[in-house]
C-alpha cells in the first residue's frame, strides 16, 4: 500500500499531461462517472455533508487500524473530487491522514479553481475526512 | 419578409453592441485563453472605463475626508459627494436630494428601512407582506423583525411561470398590514413584478384599512435588478421607499441607495450612531442631524460614491428604450435556443420578462453544467441564487442562470448553447 505522499505524487504527475484547465475538468467528470455509487442505506443526514451547491454524504469505518472511506454526490464533478481524496485517503492509517496536507490540491491547480468560491463542498469534505480519523484515533 | 420579422432585424441591427462593448475593457479579456463572455449581470455588472477613471481620478486628485474639512481637497470630495446625491434625486425622480440616503447596497438599505422604521412602528400581531420571489435579503431582515416584535410576515404567493397572483395579494391585505416590502425584478426567475399595481392596490385600500388598526400601509419596492434595465423613477411608481446597488448597474461595488419619502424618513430614528450624523453631542445628551446625515453615520465610500456619479452620467448617454428592446431580443433568443435542446426546461417563464434565463436539465447537477461553461470562458451562476424558497416552490436545488446586459451579443449566447448541449451529452454517460 502506497502512503498518502506517493499517492499525491502519482495524482501530481497524471494532471501534468493536461494543457488546460477544461482537460482537467473533463478527467476529473471522468473519475466522477467511474466512482462507485455509494449503497443508500449510508445516504443518511448523519452523513451528509452540505455544500452550497451539492451534497456530500461520506461514510468511514476502520479495519485492521485503517480508515476507509466511500461517498457520493449530486454533482458528478463533486464525485470526481471525492474520487481523488479517496485514492488518497481509504485505506490509510488514522494518524497519516490526520497530518497530511493534501499538497496534490494545490499542484494540480484544483484549488484555484473551485475551493476560494463557495460553491463547492471541497474543504468541508477534507476537513469531515480528517474528524473522522481524529476520531477514530481516539476510539 | 413578414413585418414582426422586419422589427426584429432593425432593433437588433440599430443598436450598435460593439460600439457600446468597447466601453468595457474587461470584456476584451481571455479567460483560459478564450474570449470572455459575461453572463452574470444580474450578480453585478461589468464597468464602463469612464466610472473606473473616475476612481483613479478621486484618489490621485481629490481624496479627502469630506463635509468637516476646512482645506481645498475636502471642499472638492464634498461637492463631488454632494453632486452625486443630486445625480441621484433626478435620475430617479425625486422631489428632494434629502430623499437620497447612500448605503452599501440593496441589502443594507433594506435592513436600514426594517431596523429604524420597522423597530418603531410595527409591533404585536402587525403584519408584514412580501413576496414568494424575494431575495433572502428581503426576506431575512423582516422575518428578523418579526421574531422581535412577534408580527407575522404574509407572503404574496406565485404561479408555476412566476408570476405574483395580485388577486391573492389583496386577500391577504387586512387592517393590520403596516408594510409592503416587494421586490420589482426576481433575480433568478427574471419576472418584472407588478409592482405599480400593487401600489394603487395599496393606496386604494387605504382608507379602508386606517379605519382599523390606524396607520397607512407603506411600501418598499427592491428594484435592485431593475435599475440597469428600464427607467425607474419613484414619481411614475409612487412607493414610500426604493431600493438598489450601484455595482449592478455599472457602478462601483459598495454603493447603495435607499430612497424614502421625506416626512417618512424625518420621522425615523438614526440606523447606526457615530460621526457625521449628529447635530451635538454630551455625555448626557445627543442630537441628530437632520436627513440624510442623520443616515450616513461615520465617513461615507466618498470614492465609490463619486464613481458612481459617473455611472448615472454614462446612463444618461444612453437610449434606454433601444437597450430594454435590445435585452428583450437576447432573453428571448436565448430561451427559444434552450428550449430546443431536449431535457432542458426553462425556469420562470412569466409573460414580463427581464433579461434573465434561468434553467435546469433534469438528471444533471447544475454545478457540473457551470464549471463546464466555465471552461469554455462563459461566465454564468448556478444555484439558488439568493431565493431557496423560488428553488423549493420548483422543487428543485438550483438553476443555471444567464443574466444578459446591453453589451452582449447573440453571438455570444451562441456559444454558451453550444456548451449546454456538449456539457449534456457528456455528462448524460
Amino acid at each position: 500500500m502506497s502512503r498518502i505522499f506517493e499517492i499525491e505524487k502519482e495524482i501530481a504527475e497524471e494532471f501534468e499531461l493536461f494543457d488546460d484547465w477544461s482537460e482537467k475538468y473533463q478527467y476529473i467528470i471522468e473519475l466522477g462517472q467511474k466512482l462507485p455509487p455509494l449503497d443508500d442505506k449510508y445516504k443518511t443526514e448523519e452523513n451528509k455533508i452540505k455544500g452550497c451547491q451539492s451534497s456530500v454524504w461520506l461514510n468511514s469505518y476502520e479495519k485492521d487500524g485503517r480508515i476507509f472511506f466511500e461517498a457520493d454526490s449530486d454533482s458528478t464533478f463533486v464525485k470526481g473530487e471525492i474520487a481523488l481524496l479517496i485514492r488518497a485517503l481509504s485505506r490509510q492509517p488514522a494518524e497519516e491522514i490526520v497530518k497530511t496536507e493534501l499538497e496534490f490540491i494545490d499542484k494540480i491547480g484544483l484549488r484555484q479553481h473551485i475551493a476560494v468560491t463557495r460553491a463547492n463542498g471541497l474543504t468541508s469534505m477534507i476537513k469531515q475526512m480528517k474528524l473522522y480519523a481524529v476520531a477514530f484515533q481516539k476510539s | 419578409m413578414n413585418t414582426a420579422e422586419s422589427t426584429l432585424t432593425k432593433t437588433i441591427s440599430d443598436f450598435d453592441v460593439q460600439k457600446w462593448r468597447k466601453d468595457f475593457p474587461i470584456l476584451s479579456q481571455r479567460v483560459y485563453g478564450k474570449p470572455l463572455i459575461y453572463f452574470d449581470n444580474a450578480a453585478t455588472s461589468q464597468k464602463p472605463q469612464v466610472v473606473i477613471d473616475a476612481l483613479v481620478k478621486y484618489y490621485s486628485e481629490c481624496n479627502a475626508n469630506i463635509h468637516r474639512g476646512v482645506h481645498y481637497l475636502s471642499g472638492k470630495a464634498s461637492k463631488a459627494y454632494d453632486e452625486t446625491r443630486s445625480k441621484v434625486q433626478r435620475f430617479i425622480g425625486s422631489e428632494s436630494e434629502r430623499e437620497i440616503i447612500f448605503t452599501r447596497g440593496t441589502t443594507e438599505s433594506i435592513n436600514l428601512v426594517v431596523s429604524s422604521w420597522g423597530r418603531k412602528n410595527i409591533s404585536e400581531g402587525d403584519e408584514i407582506i412580501i413576496s414568494a420571489m424575494e431575495h433572502h435579503s428581503n426576506i431575512v431582515p423582516w422575518q428578523m423583525l418579526c421574531e422581535e416584535k412577534k408580527a407575522n410576515l404574509k407572503i404574496i404567493p406565485m404561479n408555476e411561470r412566476g408570476e405574483l397572483l395580485v388577486d391573492e395579494f389583496k386577500k391577504l391585505l387586512s387592517p393590520k398590514t403596516k408594510f409592503i416590502s416587494v421586490v420589482h425584478t426576481s433575480n433568478s426567475l427574471g419576472t418584472i413584478n407588478p409592482v405599480k399595481e400593487i401600489i394603487r392596490i395599496v393606496r386604494a385600500c387605504s382608507p379602508l384599512l386606517r379605519r382599523g388598526v390606524g396607520g397607512e400601509a407603506l411600501v418598499l419596492v427592491d428594484v435592485a435588478q431593475a435599475m440597469a434595465h428600464e427607467k425607474i423613477t419613484v414619481r411614475d411608481l409612487d412607493c414610500d421607499f426604493l431600493a438598489f446597488s450601484g455595482h449592478k448597474m455599472l457602478g462601483p461595488t459598495g454603493v447603495g441607495v435607499l430612497y424614502g419619502k421625506l416626512s417618512l424618513l424625518e420621522d425615523m430614528p438614526p440606523y447606526q450612531g457615530g460621526g457625521e450624523m449628529i447635530q451635538s453631542v454630551t455625555f448626557e445628551k445627543t442630537t441628530y442631524a437632520d436627513v440624510p446625515a442623520k443616515f450616513e453615520a461615520g465617513t461615507p465610500n466618498v470614492a465609490d460614491v463619486i464613481a458612481f456619479g459617473a455611472a448615472l452620467d454614462y446612463w444618461n448617454t444612453l437610449d434606454r428604450i433601444a437597450i430594454a428592446d435590445y435585452e428583450h431580443e437576447l432573453m428571448m433568443y436565448a430561451s427559444e435556443k434552450l428550449n430546443a435542446i431536449t431535457g432542458v426546461r426553462l425556469i420562470g417563464t412569466a409573460k414580463e420578462k427581464s433579461s434573465v434565463v434561468s434553467f435546469v436539465n433534469d438528471g444533471l447537477n447544475a454545478l457540473d453544467v457551470g464549471m463546464y461553461l466555465d471552461t469554455l470562458g462563459v461566465a454564468v451562476r448556478t444555484g439558488h441564487h439568493c431565493t431557496e424558497p423560488v428553488m423549493d416552490f420548483y422543487k428543485i436545488s438550483g438553476t443555471i442562470r444567464a443574466s444578459f446586459l446591453f453589451y452582449n451579443t447573440k453571438e455570444e449566447i451562441d456559444v454558451m448553447i453550444d456548451g449546454v448541449k456538449k456539457a449534456i451529452s457528456f455528462l448524460k454517460k
